[in-house]
């Protein structure tokens, strides 16, 4: 039972992680219509700014404090996917207003490839370390309860509660805020929203911006669990089920989605890789969310298309 | 002046619906398959052959399969390289296991395999569509993965997956070297790409085309989805698994699972985004591409540098091809979404009328 529960929990920590990365795809998809395949590569690319910068500030402004060079870059990274987000909407998006959503994607891969390359010329492509920090040492937990007790990773709970601040945060942007607001009149009808004067390519520079941060955040906390280095960009491939399974337009569902995804993985490699030679996680969440998307094609807190001739 | 079609009368439905209507295109095609047969085998070198030439009708086979389904029929699929895959091992294991199969029937074989593999992939496809069903093809290529990494049985117990195939020949006929590996290749390609061309001229085609432009105004129209989209996905991961299985069995002769990564599918659909989608002509165009550059890139970029006096590393150059493969790809989009088989076309268009613009 303990271990059970140790698995369970260390899948819900994991979940919560993918939930975040997914964010990054659910926020862009609903403001424009993207599907953005390059968040991976923004999630690479902000993990690599944010690890070099803390290299680089101490030896540029001579002050030591780990403190203030962790800051400090992190300031400099978010200004970086600010400037990549803006890009992004000048020279590609501007461009290819109206067109389907699979040219769409493709560009989006197009983008993933040149961030990939670009990110590794100014920034290298060694396995870079993100240090903010965090608690290393393991955790035990109800030790009354169950013999044994539960073992948690406080690197996950941290990583958990900064993810889950930053879901609550976006939450309350969208809700209360008119810029919010005005992004969820874009996601619900483009050419409604442009006649009642919002400016759609501020809005799109904006949903981008918001998701080069979602990008950061996911890829220092990600960076700093496993390293910065090119395998980064296979989290973003991790978390496409997990925006499947939930719904591509729901914000709640990428974050449900993502816990799902998160305890089948986990569950799926302990109790049944042993049979059939482990490594199973890879594709079982996509086969989970294949599964799922037989029965409900829109996903879990999607919307159900309607089309008409 | 040359190139023009007026004068050329079609007196029979025939004569009509022929694949190359103007008798200049027909010479041309001709002279295509000569060259391609007779001068080429002549005068190219054995680096030629094997960097460039064989890679290039080997990919080229598959992005005619790739186009089938993501240009013709509009699912967006990124496990073609799970395709190829299926095909390799599955020719691979009727080959090693079947004594004295020939090579032909082994690579039919495999493409079968490569079939039932897509029939069972693309079922999502008649409930999904669009950017669910792109990233449910995601499953494929990464079941695919695991499936010859960690399955023994598929790969005859060879440890990481990686097997061999030695001693190829075709009715007696040796395919060891160069030259026979691409004149091998060249036939293949030539009856695929007829077949191809042919099917997507025929009814099943335009049912294709239907389900891609408007898939309810198809169903409505008496189309019938599932037997158009599942037959889409048949015809496709067959053309893809047999090219998979040449790119294995003459291209690399030794593989190991890591060759069917899902940077594979990326390429093939870059290959169909490059070079046109919905043009069996544009998959030639496509794979040439993405073949040449990186090779043309590699002589090109240190070359470059040198000249502004500075070295570039080699994972300095492997960089600036991403970026370039990226950009080339996003410009493609903006500037010219039907890719290079429509500046070919439009290329014709222009010729037919010169000298004269209008």
């Amino acid at each position: 039972m303990g271990f059970f529960l140790e698995t369970l929990i260390g899948g819900l920590m994991t979940g919560m992680l993918y939930s975040l990365v997914a964010l990054g795809f659910v926020l862009i998809f609903k403001a424009s219509g993207v599907f953005n395949f390059a968040q991976g590569a923004m999630v690479l690319f902000a993990a690599l700014a944010m690890a070099r910068f803390a290299e680089w500030i101490p030896a540029w402004t001579g002050i030591a404090s780990p403190v203030f060079a962790n800051v400090a870059a992190f300031v400099l990274a978010g200004a970086v996917m600010f400037a990549v987000a803006w890009l992004i909407e000048k020279l590609v998006l501007r461009h290819l207003v109206n067109q389907e959503g699979a040219t769409l994607l493709m560009a989006t891969l197009g983008i993933t490839y040149f961030l990939e390359g670009v990110g590794q010329t100014f920034f290298g492509s060694n396995i870079y370390k993100i240090d903010i920090g965090m608690p290393k040492d393991p955790m035990m937990a109800f030790e009354s309860t169950f013999q044994g007790g539960i073992l948690i990773n406080k690197e996950d709970l941290v990583a958990a509660l900064i993810a889950a601040a930053l879901v609550a945060l976006l939450s309350l942007f969208f809700q209360k805020t008119s810029t919010g607001r005005a992004l969820r009149a874009v996601a619900d009808d483009h050419q409604a929203a442009q006649s009642i004067g919002i400016p759609l390519a501020r809005m799109w520079v904006i949903v981008w911006c918001v998701a080069g941060v979602v990008a950061l955040v996911a890829g220092m906390i990600w960076g700093s669990k496993l390293g910065v280095q090119f395998s980064l960009t296979t989290v973003a491939l991790r978390a496409l089920p997990v925006v499947i399974l939930g719904g591509l337009t729901s914000v709640p569902g990428a974050i449900i989605g993502g816990l799902i995804i998160g305890v089948g993985e986990k569950l799926s490699e302990v109790y049944l890789g042993p049979f059939v030679g482990g490594g199973i996680e890879i594709w079982f969440a996509y086969v989970l969310a294949l599964g799922f998307l037989l029965v409900r094609p829109q996903g879990l807190f999607g919307e159900k298309i309607i089309d008409r001739v | 002046m040359l190139y023009r079609e007026n004068g050329q009368f079609k007196t029979s439905y025939r004569a009509d619906q022929q694949i190359f209507p103007i008798v200049q295109d027909r010479w041309a095609m001709l002279a295509i398959l000569l060259i391609g047969f007779v001068l080429v085998p002549a005068f190219a070198s054995d680096y030629m052959f094997r960097a460039i030439l064989v890679p290039f009708l080997i990919m080229a086979m598959a992005a005619v399969g790739v186009n089938i389904l993501v240009g013709y029929c509009g699912q967006i699929s990124l496990g073609s390289g799970a395709f190829m895959a299926v095909g390799a091992y599955g020719a691979f294991n009727f080959f090693a296991r079947i004594p004295g199969l020939p090579l032909i029937p082994a690579l039919i074989l495999g493409g079968l395999c490569a079939t039932v593999f897509g029939i069972l992939f693309g079922l999502p496809s008649l409930r999904v569509r669009g950017l669910y069903l792109a990233v449910a093809t995601l499953a494929a290529q990464f079941f695919a993965d695991w499936m010859f990494l960690r399955i023994k049985w598929f790969t005859m117990d060879t440890p990481s997956g990686s097997v061999s195939v030695s001693n190829l020949q075709v009715l007696g006929w040796p395919i060891e070297s160069a030259t026979s590996k691409y004149l091998f290749c060249l036939a293949l390609l030539v009856l695929v790409a007829l077949a191809a061309k042919n099917l997507v001229r025929s009814a099943i085609g335009r049912e294709w085309m239907a389900i891609r432009d408007m898939d309810v105004a198809a169903a409505v129209i008496g189309i019938r989805p599932m037997y158009a989209k599942l037959s889409a996905f048949a015809v496709s991961s067959f053309i893809i698994g047999v090219a998979g299985a040449l790119w294995a069995f003459v291209y690399l002769g030794a593989w190991e699972p890591a060759a069917f990564s899902v940077e594979m599918s990326f390429r093939l659909l870059f290959m169909v985004i490059i070079g046109g989608l919905g043009s069996i002509m544009g998959s030639f165009f496509g794979a040439a591409f993405i073949v040449v550059l990186p090779i043309f890139l590699n002589q090109f970029l240190p070359w470059a540098a040198g000249l502004v006096g500075f070295v570039i590393s080699t994972a300095g150059v492997s960089h600036a091809e991403q970026m370039i493969f990226g950009a080339l790809i996003v410009w493609f989009l903006i500037v010219e979404p039907h890719g290079l088989a429509k500046l070919w076309s439009t290329g014709k268009q222009k010729l037919r009328l010169w000298p004269f613009p209008h």
